[in-house]
C-alpha cells in the first residue's frame, strides 16, 4: 500500500516537474508545478506531517501559484521562443544538472542508517507543531512579521507607478 | 498549554534591543509616511531613520552590559550576544547611518517613494543585525532573507530607466537561486546531525554523524554565502547590479549585507564546522585566489566607474577570504578587521560617486570624472583618499586590513596565497591610479561639466566626514578596533581550538 | 515500508529539475517557478529528515520556508511586473541593457 502510494505520487511529482521544464507556455508550466506541489502534500501526509500537508495545499498551491497564474495572465506572457541562448543554456545546464544530481544522489545512497518510513508512523499533530512554534521558536516567528512587512512594502514600492509616470498617463 | 511568551526574561528582550529599535523606527516611518498628504516632501523621514539608527547603535553598545551574564544566549538559545555580534552590530548600524545620510541629500525631490525607501533600509538593517547574532539556522535563514529582500527591492528603485528593474531581476533571480542552495545545505546539516543550532552541530560533527551528508551540507551552504559576499565564481551578478542600482543603494549593499554575510561565513565555518577546517581551508584558498584575480583583471577593462568599483569589491572579498587561511582565531580577527576597513572606505567611495555622477548616473564613465579635483576640490580630494585606501597605502584603513589579512595567511602557512595577493594588489593599483589620474587631470577643452550635486548638503557632508574619519582611524590607530575584533574571535572559537595569540599585532 | 533514502532521492531529483529549469528556461516567470520547485524539493528533504530525527523541529522549519517563499513570490512578481513595464518583454535573452 505504502509502496504503491509512494510510486504513484513520486511519479506524479517527477512527471509534473519534467512537464514544467518542457512546456513552452508559462501557464502550462504553472499548472504542472501545482501538480508537483499537491503530490508533495500527499508525500508529507505519508511522512506524518499533517499540518504541513494542509499548509502545502493552502499556501503553495492555493496562494503562491494563484499569484503566479495571475501575473502570467496580467502580463499576457506568451510562448517562449527557441533562441540561440536557449540552445547554449541547454548544453551548459544539462551537464551541470546531471553533475549536481550525481553528487547528491551518491552521497545520499552512501549514507547509512537513515532508516525507514512506515505509514501512520510518527504522526505529528498540529498541537505539537504549535507548541514548538510559539515557545522555542517564538523569535523567528516574530521576526517573520518583519519579513512579511518588508515584502509588502517592497511589492508596493516596485509595482506602484512613480508620480512622474502617473502624470504622463493622465495626459 | 500556557503561553510561554510571558516567561521570557527582560534580558531576552535586551538581546535583540537594536533590532527592536530599528523595527520600531521602520514602523514609525511607514505610519508617518501614510498619514502625510501625498505631495509633501518625505525628506524628514530620512532624519527619523537616521535617528533610529543612532539609537540602535547606542543600544548595541549598551549590550556590552549583557556580557557580564553567565548565559550568552537568549530566546531559547536562538540568539547570542557576544563581542563578535556587538562588533558587527555597531559596524552595520554605522554603515546604515552613513547610507541614510547620503540618501537624504541625493534622492530626487518628488515622488520617489522616499518613505518606503527609508523604511526598507531600516527594516533591511534589522535582518542584517539579526544575522550577526543568530546562532540557530532558522533565524539565520529568516534574517538572511530579510536583508536580501530589502536589497532586491532597493536595487530596482530607479524604475524609469530600464536598468533599475533589470538590476533588480538579475539580483533577485540569482539571489533566490543561491538561497535555494543555502537552504538545501541547512536541510542536509539537519539530516546529518539532527540539529539546527550551530553549537550543537559543531559537537555532533566532531563525534561523527553522516560524514558525506555533512560535507555536502558544507558545500551547499558555502555556495549560498559566497554568492552573498560576491566571491568568484559566484560573482556574476555584481557588476550589473551595481551599475543598475542607485548609487546610495550600492553604497549600502556593497558593504552592510556583505559585512553581515561575512559574519555568517565566519560563524558557520568556525562555529559549526571547525572540525572540518582541513577541508574548507583549501577551498577558501581557491576562492580567494579566484576572486582576487578575476576581480582585478576584469576591473582593469572597465570604463564605467561603478562597474570598476564592483569588480574591485569582488577582489576585496578575495583579500578578506585570504584571512581564513590563517590559523585559529587570528584568521577571524583579521577577517573582522578587514570587513570594517573595507566597509568604511567603500561606503565613502560610493558616497562621492553619488555626488559626482548624480542619482540618475548622468556622468557614469571614468573620463567623465576628468578634472573633478579642480571643479570641486573637496569631492575630488575625498575620492582620491578613498581610492588610496582601496589600493592599500599606509595610514589608511585599507593598508592595515590587507596587512593583517596577509600576515595571518602567512602565519597559516599559505605563502603562495600571499604572493598571489601581493601581485594582485599591484595589479589593482593600476586601475585605481587610472581613476585618480583622471580626477586630478586639468579639465580640457570646452566648459567642463560640473558634478551633479551642488552645493553639497549637510547630511552628505556628515556622511563623508564619518567615512573619512573611520578610514583614518582604522589606518592610524587600529589598536582599539583590532582588540574588539580579537575579543570577538576569542569568544567565537570553540575553546578546544583556541590558539594562544600566535601573532601579536600590537 | 519505504527507506527514507527514497524520499531523499526524489527530493534530489526535483531539486535538480529545478536547477535545470533555472538554467534553461527563457521566460522570467518560468525561471522563477523553477526556483519555487527547488524550494519545494528542499522542503521534502526537511520533512524526511524530520521523520528521522525530531519530527516537530524539521516540520516547523518547512512552515517558515513556506512563509519566506510567499514573501519572495510577492516581491519577485512585483519585480517582474516592473521589468515588463520598463522593457515590455519577459524574455531572459532580451534583458541585456548591461552586458555581463
Amino acid at each position: 500500500m505504502h509502496l504503491i502510494l509512494f510510486i504513484l505520487f513520486a511519479g506524479l511529482a517527477i512527471a509534473g516537474a519534467l512537464n514544467m521544464l518542457l512546456q513552452k507556455h508559462p501557464i502550462n508550466s504553472a499548472l504542472s508545478l501545482i501538480v508537483v506541489m499537491t503530490s508533495l502534500a500527499v508525500l508529507y501526509l505519508m511522512l506524518g506531517a499533517e499540518f504541513l500537508a494542509a499548509a502545502q495545499v493552502i499556501v503553495y498551491a492555493g496562494a503562491i501559484m494563484v499569484l503566479f497564474t495571475f501575473v502570467v495572465m496580467l502580463l499576457n506572457a506568451g510562448r517562449e521562443e527557441r533562441t540561440l541562448g536557449s540552445k547554449a543554456s541547454w548544453s551548459v545546464g544539462f551537464p551541470a544538472a546531471v553533475a549536481i544530481l550525481a553528487i547528491i544522489a551518491s552521497v545520499i545512497l552512501k549514507a547509512q542508517g537513515l532508516g525507514n518510513a512506515m505509514l501512520g508512523d510518527k504522526i505529528t499533530s498540529t498541537e505539537q507543531v504549535s507548541a514548538v512554534l510559539f515557545k522555542e521558536l517564538v523569535l523567528p516567528f516574530e521576526v517573520t512579521s518583519v519579513l512579511v512587512l518588508i515584502a509588502i512594502l517592497g511589492a508596493v514600492a516596485l509595482a506602484r507607478r512613480g508620480d512622474g509616470e502617473e502624470r504622463k498617463d493622465r495626459r | 498549554m500556557t503561553l510561554d511568551l510571558l516567561h521570557l526574561m527582560p534580558t531576552d528582550l535586551f538581546r535583540i534591543l537594536p533590532e527592536v529599535v530599528l523595527t520600531i523606527t521602520g514602523v514609525l516611518i511607514m505610519l508617518v509616511d501614510a498619514s502625510l498628504p501625498p505631495h509633501v516632501d518625505r525628506r524628514n523621514l530620512g532624519w527619523l531613520a537616521a535617528l533610529g539608527t543612532v539609537f540602535a547603535l547606542l543600544a548595541s553598545q549598551a549590550q556590552l552590559a549583557l556580557l557580564q551574564l553567565a548565559e550568552r544566549t537568549g530566546f531559547y538559545g536562538t540568539v547570542e550576544t557576544s563581542t563578535f555580534s556587538i562588533f558587527f552590530h555597531v559596524l552595520i548600524c554605522g554603515i546604515v547611518l552613513v547610507t541614510l545620510l547620503i540618501a537624504l541629500d541625493t534622492l530626487p525631490e518628488n515622488g520617489h517613494h522616499k518613505g518606503e525607501f527609508f523604511a526598507l533600509i531600516t527594516f533591511g538593517a534589522v535582518g542584517m543585525c539579526l544575522l550577526t547574532s543568530a546562532v540557530e539556522l532558522l533565524v539565520v535563514f529568516i534574517a538572511l532573507e530579510i536583508s536580501s529582500i530589502a536589497t532586491y527591492v532597493l536595487a530596482g528603485y530607479r524604475k524609469e530607466n530600464g536598468r533599475g528593474p533589470e538590476a533588480a531581476i538579475k539580483y533577485f533571480l540569482l539571489g533566490s537561486f543561491a538561497t535555494g542552495f543555502f537552504l538545501y545545505g541547512i536541510a542536509m546539516v539537519f539530516g546529518a546531525t539532527g540539529s539546527t543550532v550551530i553549537s550543537e552541530i559543531a559537537t555532533r560533527v566532531h563525534t561523527g554523524g553522516h560524514p558525506g551528508l555533512i560535507l555536502l551540507a558544507l558545500g551547499l551552504m558555502l555556495v549560498g554565502i559566497l554568492f552573498k559576499v560576491s566571491a568568484a565564481p559566484f560573482h556574476i551578478w555584481t557588476p550589473d547590479v551595481y551599475e543598475g542600482a542607485p548609487s546610495p543603494v550600492v553604497a549600502l549593499m556593497s558593504t552592510a549585507p556583505k559585512a553581515a554575510a561575512f559574519a555568517l561565513l565566519i560563524r558557520i565555518l568556525y562555529g559549526a564546522f571547525p572540525a572540518l577546517q582541513p577541508i574548507w581551508t583549501p577551498l577558501l584558498w581557491l576562492v580567494a585566489v579566484l576572486s582576487m584575480t578575476v576581480g582585478n583583471l576584469a576591473a582593469l577593462r572597465q570604463h564605467n566607474v561603478k562597474r570598476m568599483l564592483a569588480y574591485s569589491s569582488i577582489a576585496h572579498a578575495g583579500y578578506l577570504i585570504a584571512a581564513f587561511a590563517g590559523a585559529g582565531n587570528t584568521g577571524i580577527t583579521a577577517a573582522c578587521f578587514y570587513t570594517a576597513a573595507y566597509a568604511s572606505m567603500n561606503v565613502g567611495a560610493f558616497a562621492v560617486v553619488t555626488l559626482i555622477s548624480g542619482y540618475e548616473d548622468e556622468l557614469p564613465l571614468i573620463k567623465d570624472f576628468r578634472g573633478v579635483l579642480y571643479r570641486t576640490p573637496v569631492l575630488g580630494g575625498a575620492l582620491i583618499f578613498f581610492l588610496i585606501s582601496l589600493i592599500g597605502i599606509p595610514f589608511t584603513g585599507g593598508f592595515f586590513g590587507k596587512f593583517f589579512s596577509f600576515t595571518t595567511a602567512m602565519g597559516g602557512g599559505a605563502v603562495w596565497l600571499v604572493l598571489i595577493g601581493l601581485l594582485n594588489s599591484g595589479l589593482a593599483a593600476a586601475y585605481y591610479l587610472r581613476l585618480i589620474v583622471s580626477i586630478a587631470q586639468k579639465p580640457e577643452g570646452e566648459s567642463p561639466v560640473p558634478p551633479v550635486a551642488q552645493p553639497i548638503g549637510v547630511a552628505v557632508s556628515a556622511a563623508l566626514m564619518l567615512a573619512i574619519a573611520a578610514t583614518l582611524v582604522l589606518g592610524i590607530a587600529p589598536g582599539e578596533v583590532l582588540k574588539n575584533a580579537a575579543e570577538g574571535a576569542y569568544e567565537l572559537m570553540p575553546h578546544s581550538m583556541q590558539m594562544v595569540n600566535s601573532l601579536v599585532f600590537f | 515500508m519505504i527507506p527514507l533514502s527514497w524520499y531523499l532521492i526524489l527530493s534530489a531529483v526535483l531539486f535538480t529539475l529545478g536547477v535545470t529549469g533555472f538554467l534553461v528556461k527563457r521566460n522570467l516567470i518560468t525561471v522563477f517557478m523553477s526556483i519555487e520547485l527547488m524550494l519545494n524539493a528542499v522542503n521534502l528533504s526537511f520533512v524526511t529528515f524530520a521523520h528521522l530525527w525530531d519530527p516537530v523541529k524539521g516540520q516547523v522549519f518547512v512552515f517558515f520556508v513556506m512563509m519566506v517563499a510567499a514573501a519572495e513570490a510577492a516581491v519577485g512578481l512585483a519585480i517582474i511586473i516592473s521589468v515588463f513595464r520598463a522593457r515590455a518583454t519577459l524574455a531572459v535573452d532580451q534583458i541585456d541593457l548591461m552586458k555581463l
